[in-house]
């Protein structure tokens, strides 16, 4: 199993094998199940150690679903989550109580609401030294030190560990959130849109700080967001998730320059350039994304796709390997030549 | 390609230029803002709670009720069961404080007779006879809060009778009676309260935080509860219990009767709280930091609950009061020898009370004052709760 999973010297961290997740929905006075929003649909995908693996789709298609999955903040309902630990792989869904905690160092998460993910009645240092606490690392002075350190790390002043969250703005929030999800010396970080709820000048510090404390502490970033621009800034790779499924996934340059799933080049159409003289066709989806739990048949893209033929509605396309590491789901992907981002500056 | 770096670094210069006047300016204002950003949740919540006079008036009545409650038999000049015969029936006298010129409060010595026609007693102060009333002074002994011997009173009279509130018709004086008869009265509702908290919190905040099935069963429970007309099921409740019990345990079960039914209210809020919270990133973060159920409820939830229960409490004891006072009131709570406010009104049940000796009513001003003040505390502390809210 070990020698399948290792590439080189890119050593797999995680391995996701065809997670499924759905939830049901309950009407009536008995809860019967009346249906199921396919949040998350048979998605499989790796991720090498010290990359920074970008996932990218619009609201609703199953991105925080995907991290809380990964996260066993959900259980799956079907599928497994393979993690490194001691260089041996192993399935996540099976592991409980200790183990279950003692991988929780190992894995952490970034939010993306500043706001509503520190308690408001806590001070910055209980709220950093929680799970230093919960896990029973360090305590009194120590803690005190280690909190301290953390702080530094994230670029805040010591002097305010005694002030609670509402003495910060978004940015500082979302950097002592930051050292919270790095208190336990984490190796994955699942940052779940770090910066979508922040102003576009502070993205861009809350986005160093996140590269500087990559290549400080080695650090494997799950990278979710909604806007492109952003994860191709930071990521290696890049996933694009349209409605629970994966339609395409590719080496960031790549995708820029020649993505292959019509879904992706919508995308790419809406971001934004700074340059006066690139005159890009924007691609307006039509029509709204369909409803998760009841998915439209073949390819669920095929709804508001403008290449869409016959085939599209009737059959689900297959994963594709386009070779330079770039797979997409799309029956059209060898005949149709989509619009890149080709010049920028 | 968009270049990012560049661009991120202009704005990182721009960026430093401004935290660098936003330090500047920290400097400055630093005294008074460094105060307001390490305010704590509860020195908010005072800070509020002292701007509203009414509340704080209320709390102040509240702990002098319960001052004297907790010294009663020291504050009370006679005990419960002296009885002077000679007074019975006495209507509250008038206490005089200056005589010649200076602070020497006295009553005047009563002469009794009866009405001819109605065969009514009837006192006439004698103006001839003076009483003092003496401070500290020597009085029955007693056990102060039921524990240290003591024989010292508050207030009192040497010969005669002083009675502020008048007395009943065995001769026992009505302020001593209030007065301690509040022992029972405003701890029925704090054992009460307390008991349905533990319920109420319990119940509440695992059905909010656990769902599914658990909150289903607890919900259900709830409803079946509060769909019992509580009078009858009260006389139901009480009636079970025997006549022969001391009068301590029946004390007892009628508080745990009272806590058996009022825990629903606490217990529903505390649900719609923990819903909400639950769905908080911070509980997330703790759940995914490796915490467990306890840890989450007992370090977020109950935290962030706690406001809500104390404001919930003070708002159920006139509630509690009021069932105590209702029950004995109407014979199915507490009975003599036990003396509280419920069994003091008992007395007040005809018209010819009404009529003739309206001071027998004084216990149902005591349990109405005590009432305002803990709805005037409660409101002054709920609107105070939140102050993270306006």
């Amino acid at each position: 199993m070990k020698t399948d999973m290792t590439d080189g010297n890119d050593t797999v961290i995680l391995e996701i094998k065809n997670l499924t997740k759905h939830f049901p929905i309950y009407r009536g006075f008995l809860r019967r199940i009346v249906g199921n929003v396919q949040a998350v649909n048979n998605v499989s995908f790796s991720v090498k150690s010290g990359e920074t693996l970008g996932i990218v789709g619009e609201s609703g298609c199953g991105k925080t679903t995907l991290a809380r999955v990964i996260l066993r903040a959900y259980e799956a309902t079907s599928g497994e989550v393979l993690y490194r630990q001691n260089g041996e792989m192993i399935n996540i869904f099976s592991l409980k109580g200790q183990e279950l905690k003692k991988l929780r160092r190992d894995m952490q998460i970034i939010f993306q609401d500043p706001f509503s993910s520190l308690n408001p009645r806590k001070t910055v240092m209980e709220i950093i030294a929680e799970p230093l606490r919960i896990h029973g690392i360090s305590r009194g002075q120590e803690l005190k030190l280690r909190v301290g350190e953390l702080l530094e790390l994230v670029g805040l002043n010591v002097k305010h560990m005694n002030r609670y969250p509402n003495a910060f703005s978004g940015g500082q929030r979302q950097r002592i959130g930051i050292a919270r999800a790095l208190a336990l010396r984490p190796k994955l970080v699942i940052c779940d849109e770090p910066v979508s709820a922040l102003d576009v000048s502070v993205q861009a510090q809350v986005i160093n700080l996140l590269e500087d404390l990559q290549n400080e502490l080695g650090l494997t970033y799950l990278f979710i967001a909604h806007d492109l621009s952003v994860v191709e800034h930071i990521s290696d790779r890049i996933v694009v998730m349209y409605l629970g499924s994966i339609v395409e996934m590719v080496p960031a340059q790549e995708l820029y320059k020649n993505p292959k799933h019509p879904y992706t080049e919508a995308l790419l159409s809406a971001v934004p350039s700074i340059d006066p003289n690139t005159h890009k066709t924007r691609i307006i989806l039509p029509g709204e994304i369909p409803n998760p739990s009841d998915p439209p048949p073949g390819c669920k893209f095929h709804t508001r796709c403008r290449y869409a033929r016959e085939i599209c509605s009737k059959e689900t396309p297959k994963w594709r390997d386009m070779g330079n590491d770039h797979y997409v789901a799309c029956h059209l992907a060898d005949q149709l030549t989509l619009q890149g981002i080709t010049n920028n500056l | 390609m968009i270049d990012y770096k560049r661009r991120s670094e202009h704005i990182k210069k721009l960026y430093e230029q401004q935290n660098a006047l936003d330090e500047s300016i920290a400097h400055q204002m630093m005294s008074s803002e460094k105060i307001a950003f390490a305010t704590s949740q509860w020195r908010m919540m005072w800070r509020k709670f002292i701007r509203n006079r009414i509340a704080v008036i209320g709390g102040i009545v509240i702990l002098l009720f319960y001052l004297t409650a907790l010294l009663a038999n020291f504050v009370a000049p006679y005990t419960l069961k002296q009885r002077m015969t000679a007074y019975s029936l006495l209507s509250p006298q008038r206490i005089y404080f200056f005589a010649e010129g200076r602070f020497q409060p006295f009553v005047y010595g009563l002469k009794g007779s009866r009405d001819p026609k109605t065969l009514m007693r009837i006192y006439v102060p004698d103006p001839e006879k003076r009483i003092p009333i003496r401070f500290f002074i020597q009085g029955e002994p007693y056990k102060l809060m039921g524990l240290f011997p003591a024989s010292t009173r508050l207030f009192g009279v040497e010969e005669g009778i002083v009675s502020l509130l008048g007395t009943d018709g065995q001769g026992r004086d009505m302020f001593s009676r209030i007065i301690i008869g509040s022992q029972i009265s405003l701890t029925i509702g704090l054992v009460g309260v307390a008991l349905s908290l533990i319920i109420g919190a319990f119940l509440g905040v695992s059905s909010g935080y656990f769902g599914g099935w658990v909150d289903n069963l607890i919900q259900r429970v709830i409803e079946i509860v509060r769909s019992f007309p509580p009078i009858p099921l009260w006389m139901a409740l009480t009636a079970a219990i025997p006549p022969h019990w001391p009068p301590l345990r029946v004390y007892f079960t009628i508080t745990i009767i009272l806590s058996l039914i009022g825990w629903t209210w606490l217990a529903r809020q505390l649900r719609g709280k923990v819903l909400a919270l639950r769905e908080e990133d911070f509980i997330m973060a703790a759940r995914l930091a490796g915490a467990s159920d306890g840890w989450i409820i007992f370090r977020h939830l109950i935290p962030a609950t706690l406001s809500h229960i104390i404001v919930i409490s003070t708002l159920a004891m006139p509630a509690m009061i009021l069932a105590e006072s209702a029950l004995s009131f109407l014979g199915l709570g507490l009975r003599p020898p036990l003396t509280s406010w419920g069994v003091l009104l008992k007395q007040a049940q005809n018209i010819q009370v009404l009529l003739l000796y309206p001071w027998l009513m004084i216990p149902g001003f005591f349990v109405a004052i005590s009432i305002l003040a803990f709805n005037f505390l409660g409101d002054g502390l709920r609107d105070a709760a939140d102050p993270y809210t306006v």
